[in-house]
């Protein structure tokens, strides 16, 4: 019997992190309703655990830019259509 | 099978400078504690200045609080005011640019305490002006005392035991005060609490700038603000507990919404040409000629004191003025009572060949007293060297004093004499500059020609001037 494999789910959206800006204060984190955002073990060079995001998964919302109150800790893209 | 393309949907907004210059390890971070909610109120300030295309209109009015930095991150026009001064100052910037779009952000310590009579009277006349306040409860900046908006019962540096309704009011709705009033266009009070309230803050933000854009008078926007520092929680702590605790103090929504149906306020009426102002003030701008006579090393510190009525207080201002005509720096410091008649009056006056530092006569070189108690009172403080003239008919007794010249004339008897004891103090001044001549007779006579108001009154002082002088001339060849 053949196999097709399946297309690779497109996620809709992406998130950037600039871990050196983050704060780590953990707002994106809670903001985000697919629990694709975690907070590293690692520490960045303020001394705090900055946001990271799981690689996949993400749909674009940008429920965690507004939950962040750093205007450059992280960037949301959206899928072309 | 090509990589699917992303493109940028939310990202730092254009009206951030790219780099801020604060310093050199914070260039792309803002100086907020982690969580707070302050960066997040500039992030959606920032996306509503974009989004309406106001960049270039803007000026942002900086506070003292917190948020003292924010024109290190917006580049638009910055002015930085003294606390709670900020919507006077925003009320002067509009009125000077009509066509700016003005904002003033202000803390809660800034605006409702401090401030609460500049932001009651800005929203009362209704400054086409935004106002963006930060409600976090408590004063961040300085470490955590009690604002007029911190919750009953929260501790505070200032409240150790809880704020307390008997010792310290209740909380100020300050959204809801100035709803009160008539000339408020738009007030909504919002929160940081989680993202749908945040974002429902944003859409308010963009709404009271569209307000100041349709000219219809002033727009506040109060945000419940977490300051996870001082409440000492976790950001997502302090965010539960804007979402749960502070709007239940503060109820969240519009309080006034007249965006639809408010008529733009008229302009403000066009100022004079820069031109016009002098010749408005009835100010004579003609240089003065520079002074005939060099006097180099000139330092009058004059005193002048006697009762309200003596005229004591015009006495120094022609001196001053004739100084000023004569290429002279001078200052004229009048210092009197509430009483315009009796009670008692003096006045400073210096006169120098070099900028004078201060207005203030506080050891004097010269002290013309038009009465005893006012001799008793300043004769102490005249310098070593000093020359004093006295309104009376001797020098009391006591009154003496080595190394300083105390002279008595009956200055106003004298004026009597020749039409009005009200000329003594014209007299005195004859007499000074036959003593001590530092000024030509006729800038004394220019400056008696613009302070005098009738004719009459000027021909009798033009000869109290002449018997003054006259008679201290007299005075001194019989000495010689
Ligand atoms: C005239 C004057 N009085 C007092 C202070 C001290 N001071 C600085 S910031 C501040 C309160 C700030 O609180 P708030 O406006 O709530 O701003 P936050 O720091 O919480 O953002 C005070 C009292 C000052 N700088 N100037
Ligand atoms: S954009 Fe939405 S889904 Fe993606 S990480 Fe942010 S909150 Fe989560
Ligand atoms: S909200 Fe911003 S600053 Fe806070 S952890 Fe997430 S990315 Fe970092
Ligand atoms: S003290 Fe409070 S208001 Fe000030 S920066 Fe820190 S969290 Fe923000």
């Amino acid at each position: 019997m053949m196999t097709v494999e399946a297309p690779p789910k497109v996620d809709k959206g992406r998130v950037a992190i600039n871990r050196e800006i983050c704060k780590g204060c953990g707002l994106c984190v809670e903001a985000c309703a697919l629990h694709v955002l975690a907070l590293s073990h690692e520490i960045n060079r303020f001394g705090y655990h900055p946001a990271v995001y799981q690689g996949h998964g993400c749909n674009g919302c940008a429920l965690c830019f507004y939950a962040c109150p750093e205007p450059a800790a992280l960037e949301v893209y959206k899928l072309e259509a | 099978m090509s990589e699917p393309l992303y493109t940028l949907k939310c990202g730092k907004a254009g009206c951030f400078y790219p780099e801020y210059e604060r310093k050199a390890d914070l260039k792309d971070q803002t100086h907020y504690c982690p969580g707070c909610g302050h960066g997040i109120t500039h992030k959606l300030m920032a996306e509503a200045i974009d989004e309406l295309g106001i960049q270039d209109r803007v000026i942002l009015v900086s506070p003292v609080g917190c948020s003292v930095f924010l024109y290190y991150y917006f580049d638009v026009g910055n002015v930085q005011v003294a606390h709670g001064r900020a919507s006077a100052v925003a009320t002067a910037l509009k009125r000077a640019r009509p066509e700016a779009i003005v904002i003033s952000y202000q803390g809660d310590g800034d605006l409702a305490a401090i401030g609460s009579a500049e932001i009651l009277h800005s929203a009362n006349r209704g400054e086409n002006i935004t106002v963006l306040f930060v409600n976090n409860g408590i004063y961040g900046m300085t470490g955590g005392q009690m604002a007029p908006t911190t919750p009953v019962g929260a501790k505070t540096t200032t409240t150790p035991r809880g704020r307390n309704v008997w010792n310290d009011g209740y909380p100020l709705h300050i959204s809801e005060v100035l709803s009160s009033l008539e000339g408020p266009s738009f007030i909504e009070r919002v929160a940081l609490g989680n993202p749908k309230q945040i974002l429902q803050a944003k859409k308010a933000i963009r709404k009271a700038l569209e307000a100041q854009i349709k000219g219809l008078g002033f727009s506040l926007v109060e945000v419940l603000s977490p300051c996870p520092t001082i409440w000492k929680m976790d950001p997502v702590e302090a965010q539960r507990y804007v979402r749960e605790e502070m709007t239940r103090i503060y109820p969240l929504g519009a309080k006034r919404d007249r965006l639809a149906e408010a008529a733009p306020r008229p302009l403000p009426e066009a100022p004079p040409p820069l031109e016009e102002i002098p010749r408005l003030l009835k100010i004579d701008t003609r240089p003065s000629p520079p002074s005939a006579r060099h006097l180099e090393g000139l330092e009058d510190r004059i005193k002048i004191a006697g009762f309200g009525g003596q005229g004591v207080l015009l006495l120094g201002q022609l001196i001053a003025e004739a100084g000023m005509d004569d290429g002279l720096e001078v200052s004229w410091l009048p210092s009197y009572g509430p009483e315009m008649r009796s009670g008692t009056s003096n006045c400073h006056v210096r006169l120098a060949s070099k900028p004078v530092d201060s207005p203030l006569v506080t050891r004097p070189n010269i002290l013309l007293a038009m009465n005893e108690p006012s001799l008793r009172k300043f004769l102490p403080d005249v310098a070593d060297g000093g020359l004093v003239l006295y309104n009376g008919q001797h020098v009391p007794e006591d009154c003496h004093r080595p190394g300083v010249r105390v002279l008595a004339m009956p200055f106003a008897e004298m004026a009597d004499s020749i039409g009005s004891a009200k000329a003594g103090n014209i007299v005195m001044l004859g007499a000074l500059m036959a003593l001590h001549p530092v000024l030509p007779d006729e800038k004394i006579d220019g400056a008696l020609k613009r302070l005098v108001k009738t004719e009459r009154w000027l021909e009798l002082d033009r000869a109290a001037f002449a018997c003054g002088k006259n008679a201290a001339l007299e005075l001194e060849s019989c000495h010689a």
